[in-house]
């Protein structure tokens, strides 16, 4: 493989990552609202909430990329396609987000509320200062296994036309008739991006245990 | 906006072949899956040094890159090494080896967790390796890993999706065509969301059914 077509390989990993990042902090915001929703005293916020991520985690990510993908212009939205590779994946990231939020929301030890009833922190504060802070931090490590999830679940949007690491692999195969190469190497920059993020969730999950994160 | 879903329900024999397409392969690589993962974690536990870290190397390979690259892989790429596979036999091979190298780290865990106790009073009554592993740490570990396992096995009915990218006439293939024959491709989608949200929960329920028929083989 020349330079110049291992560059293109390497323009669309980024690409990829491009697409994975912006859709898992898109994905954290939603995931937010929707654990806030799931976790509402208020069924009418609830089941929306509930069949939201049943939905989304129910269903192949394929599948709702090209029902996104093809519902936009339905809807009258002509979006360029990496748009709806960006919707489809952040809805999807969201639910499962949504999930390891209520995990860690659970997970803040009771007696540390009542402190803070004691010391008369109103509802906000509680969660400003006390409960978001702690559930994000249980929650890291499992947000960099999303983030190593919607990494490999990126190269699906290959299928609607985007051009990131799968597909630029799929055009070089078949304008060089060398599919073998290029997949390897389309595989092996997957790998290099994963073991970079694990590397990271390692070094999060080891600040987080010590209390520095 | 008027949807027409008459126009895609008209084809339900295609559909229903697509459907059990679907659910052949998705029985075959969870069965073959769970196999060759139990195969691959009892060498990496017990088998000779160097064949568990070849295995290591192909299992973090297997869990790092896309399925749909290593579908691609094996299907475009095979031929290059003589390697020629029809789509429904690749999709297979592939989704079972996809599904092995997540079920072994199950497996492995579930091994881990075994307290060592058991195993060295399997040893001190005079029980074989292989007895050990059959008869002690597998039905033991059946309890701790079929949690996972459930969720293991409600990942690859959503990846056998993928497969219709390689040309494997199962469900999302055989309704997307019907959805773009019919110019009713949003229909077909949402019909098919139905179908795979159905087989999910469909597969959530029986392992949270099996999770409380055997918990009372629980150990610990």
């Amino acid at each position: 493989m020349s330079m110049r077509l291992f560059e293109l390989m390497l323009w669309a990993a980024g690409n990829t990552l491009f697409l994975s990042i912006v859709s898992i902090a898109i994905g954290l915001a939603i995931g937010l609202v929707i654990c806030a929703a799931r976790l509402s005293p208020s069924a009418a916020l609830r089941w929306p909430a509930v069949a939201f991520i049943s939905f989304f985690r129910g269903v192949p990510l394929l599948v709702q990329l090209l029902l996104i993908y093809n519902l936009l212009p339905v809807l009258g939205l002509m979006v360029p396609s990496t748009v709806a590779a960006l919707i489809g994946l952040s809805l999807c990231t969201a639910a499962y987000q949504a999930e390891n939020l209520r995990g860690g929301f659970a997970s803040v030890p009771r007696g540390l509320m009542e402190a803070a009833d004691m010391v008369g922190l109103n509802a906000w504060q509680q969660f400003r200062r006390i409960r978001a802070p702690i559930a994000l931090r249980l929650t890291l490590p499992a947000l960099v296994n999303e983030a190593i999830l919607i990494l490999k679940a990126s190269s699906l949007v290959s299928v609607v036309g985007v051009i990131e690491l799968t597909r630029m692999a799929q055009n070089l195969s078949a304008s060089t008739y060398k599919p073998l190469l290029f997949y390897a190497v389309a595989g092996g920059l997957y790998l290099a991006m994963n073991w970079t993020l694990a590397g990271a969730g390692s070094l999060t999950e080891r600040l987080v245990r010590t209390g520095r994160a | 906006m008027n949807f027409d879903f008459a126009l895609i329900l008209a084809q339900l024999p295609a559909i229903l072949s697509g459907l059990r397409l679907t659910v052949l392969i998705w029985v075959a690589s969870t069965f073959g899956g769970l196999l060759l993962g139990f195969l691959v974690a009892t060498v990496r536990q017990f088998g000779p040094g160097w064949a568990g870290a070849l295995l290591r190397v192909v299992v973090e390979i297997l869990r790092g890159t896309p399925f749909l690259v290593q579908i691609f892989l094996l299907y475009f790429g095979g031929p290059a090494i003589g390697l020629r596979l029809d789509p429904i036999p690749a999709g297979l091979i592939g989704l079972t080896v996809y599904g092995a190298a997540y079920f072994s780290e199950i497996f492995r865990a579930g091994f881990r967790a075994i307290p060592p106790g058991h195993v060295e009073a399997a040893e001190c009554v005079g029980l074989t390796r292989r007895q050990i592993v059959l008869r002690i740490l597998l039905p033991e570990m059946t309890m701790l890993v079929l949690p996972q396992c459930v969720n293991m096995t409600i990942l690859l009915v959503k990846e056998t999706a993928v497969l219709s990218i390689i040309t494997v006439p199962e469900m999302t293939m055989v309704i997307g065509a019907i959805g773009s024959q019919q110019y009713a491709f949003v229909e077909a989608m949402f019909l098919l969301a139905l179908f795979y949200w159905l087989l999910v929960e469909i597969c959530g329920w029986l392992g949270r059914f099996s999770e409380r028929r055997l918990s009372k083989f629980r150990f610990s």
